[in-house]
């Protein structure tokens, strides 16, 4: 049995709508990761599942226990780490881990060997009060509370946000080696880059889940051809990108811009002349394997032909 | 049950971290005791007093004497005419003018019956009532003198009714014995009803309300871990309250000790609850404070701390019903006067705990864990 089933979820805020039919499944041992952008409905869901929140229709299941249903029964086998930090900012790091231990009924001895290598990293600072630590120590703090009574499942919402890069890196090592160990993890971010540390993703986005894969997988059903583009001038190579006829969609990355052509006929060649004829210096074309975010990009656009 | 325990600890861990939060929470209420027992006084001393003499005679004299040598009446001279009068009062200057009209010996003696204006600032409606009392004994007292001097009678001949007061519980009239009672209770609302209210309110804001809640840890385990601090705290301020009571205000408590605790205990029960349904309903610190304060006005001017609430109009009176710190104060007050035993205030504690626990109710409903 899946350690977390979600059918036909939806949920609105009066007349807004956050999650809209939402149907997943997560297997026991899996860390799974939700993309997608603010405001995709992403915590809510979470919310959901952390029995928060009640849905509006559809029903869900954690560890074989029905979100509403089982609520109490749940709330004892969940670990839940909310988007934003919610521990006591007036309490040490100890004191904070003692309380959330104490308040599941254990302590920090019987489950110490679960937060281990995390702990670790926070013991010089285990007197500072937690309103006092540096954004990724939060976390791992953070981390070590809903891990203390030895969950079932792991939900983070948003983790890594605001967190500096190296610290990103950090967490997901922790994540991959928590999940190593057979703990269900689902979590969730707004950084497409971090898809890639999951073993399977589904990418939200307006309330719905656009696809549900490995990240391998998702990469693969990018069919188009794709340029990385490079000139002197990014600003204006964009915008004459955007107009030019054979173009479907030019996004940034990091220093290149990355090209869809409508058609496969589309060369180098090109690009180059009308990018010349436009008055581009230094243009550098070349074509590349699409990532992750490329395929997100284009599951964004698809369904949004406004955009 | 440990749970609880822990609760506790950790709101007192919590409460220590914040040693500025702690102090107020024991100062302020202390300084609110003494400030209003001493300052909030309606004895009327020191009133200004001018006069308008159009007779100049000895009988206007010895009326104007009379003001003169006594305590409540501070004379600021004789003005000319009534306009002046006038414009004394507007002024500020003058708080009451008597106008002795002209031939007012003339009139006495001849036609045994004259008259006296009093001009008041009736500004403080309350402070003019009781100058216009002073007044009103003192020129009835010079009419008996003059009574007696022109009948040629000797004074306490004429048969007169005496009226002779005897002030029960509060003897010497004293304003601080009738406040020190009423601000003992009051203060435990500050404590037990906002402060707990503002503690609930910033679990929401900094998050951690949504992060227990994902926890095994039930309703009552947060109600009861939340309440007990601030329940122990205002044991506390009542405890130094009372002492100020006896030995700064000097006011002997004639009821039992014992029962004025089992008010302040379920008093400060009541205000936990109360604390608690505003968290319930305010989302932020802002919120809960405005409803708090908006409560805690309305219950203080109607509880009868300052005036009796027998003078209110009839629909205030309505409203006191449900004022748990009318009861209170009036409890506090003959338990710790007049020696109220538990069968002469077992009304009010009924209601008191009624009150109590409708609160509770209402707040443990309205606290829903998932949102």
């Amino acid at each position: 049995m899946d350690a977390i089933i979600i059918e036909n979820v939806s949920k609105s805020y009066g007349a807004i709508p956050a999650v809209s039919d939402v149907s997943l499944s997560i297997k026991p041992g899996e860390l799974f990761g939700l993309i997608g952008p603010d405001g995709a409905g992403k915590t809510t869901l979470f919310k959901i599942l952390v029995t928060l929140l009640l849905p509006d229709t559809g029903r869900a299941t954690v560890a074989g226990y029905d979100v509403v249903k089982d609520y109490k029964t749940l709330r004892k086998l969940v670990g839940y780490m909310p988007g934003r930090f919610s521990l006591y900012p007036d309490l040490s790091v100890q004191e904070n881990l003692a309380f959330f231990a104490t308040v599941f009924g254990t302590t920090i001895r019987q489950n110490y060997h679960l937060i281990q290598e995390i702990y670790a990293q926070l013991e010089p600072f285990k007197n500072r009060r937690a309103g006092q630590l540096s954004g990724g120590m939060k976390q791992k703090l953070a981390l070590c509370c809903a891990l203390i009574h030895k969950p079932d499942v792991l939900f983070l919402d948003e983790p890594t946000t605001g967190v500096d890069a190296v610290s990103r890196k950090e967490f997901w090592d922790m994540l991959r080696q928590l999940n190593e160990r057979g703990l269900t993890t689902l979590v969730s971010t707004p950084y497409m880059d971090e898809a890639s540390r999951c073993d399977r993703v589904a990418f939200m986005q307006t309330g719905t889940v656009l696809a549900v894969d490995t990240p391998l997988a998702i990469t693969r059903r990018f069919k188009k051809r794709l340029y990385a583009v490079r000139a002197a001038d990014t600003y204006s190579l964009i915008h004459d990108l955007r107009l030019a006829p054979f173009t479907e969609s030019c996004y940034a990355f990091g220093e290149f811009l990355h090209l869809t052509v409508k058609s496969a006929a589309v060369t180098e060649e090109q690009i180059g002349r009308y990018l010349r004829e436009k008055n581009h210096r230094t243009i550098e074309i070349h074509s590349i394997q699409p990532g992750i975010e490329d395929t997100f990009m284009a599951l964004m656009t698809q369904t949004q032909p406004t955009a | 049950m440990n749970r609880i325990r822990y609760m506790v600890e950790k709101e007192i861990q919590q409460l220590r971290r914040n040693p500025v939060l702690l102090r107020i929470m024991l100062a302020a209420p202390i300084m609110q005791l003494i400030l209003l027992s001493y300052a909030a006084n309606y004895e009327v001393k020191n009133l200004n007093i001018a006069v308008v003499d159009g007779d100049h005679t000895t009988y206007s004299q010895r009326l104007v004497g009379k003001f003169r040598y006594l305590d409540n009446f501070r004379m600021t001279g004789y003005l000319a005419s009534d306009k002046q009068a006038r414009q004394t009062l507007l002024a500020g200057d003058a708080d009451l003018v008597l106008v002795i009209p002209p031939h007012f010996e003339r009139d006495l003696a001849k036609e045994g019956n004259t008259s006296v204006q009093l001009l008041l600032n009736a500004i403080d409606g309350s402070k003019a009532g009781i100058a216009n009392g002073y007044a009103t004994a003192i020129i009835r007292d010079f009419n008996a003198d003059i009574r007696a001097e022109t009948s040629a009678v000797a004074p306490g001949t004429i048969p007169a009714l005496d009226i002779e007061n005897q002030y029960w519980y509060n003897p010497k009239l004293e304003y601080k014995t009738f406040m020190v009672p009423g601000v003992l209770f009051e203060l435990l609302i500050l404590v037990g009803g906002l402060v707990s209210a503002l503690n609930i309110v910033r679990e929401k804001e900094i998050g951690t309300m949504e992060q227990l809640n994902v926890t095994p840890i039930r309703k009552h385990e947060f109600i009861l871990g939340k309440s007990i601090p601030f329940v122990l705290i205002g044991l506390v301020l009542f405890t130094v309250g009372l002492l100020l009571g006896r030995f700064l205000f000097q006011i002997r408590i004639e009821g039992s000790v014992a029962l004025m605790y089992v008010f302040a205990l379920l008093f400060l029960i009541l205000c936990v609850g109360l604390g608690l349904l505003i968290s319930t309903l305010a989302d932020n610190q802002q919120q809960a404070l405005f409803v708090s304060f908006f409560l805690l006005v309305l219950f203080i001017l109607l509880s009868g701390l300052f005036a009796s609430t027998e003078n209110m109009p009839e629909w205030a009176q309505w409203l006191n019903i449900l004022n748990p710190l009318k009861y209170i104060i009036e409890v506090g007050r003959n338990v710790m006067l007049k020696g109220s035993t538990f069968r002469d205030v077992s009304r009010p504690f009924f209601v008191l705990a009624g009150m109590a626990i409708g609160l509770l109710l209402l707040a443990s409903w309205r606290y829903r864990k998932t949102v």
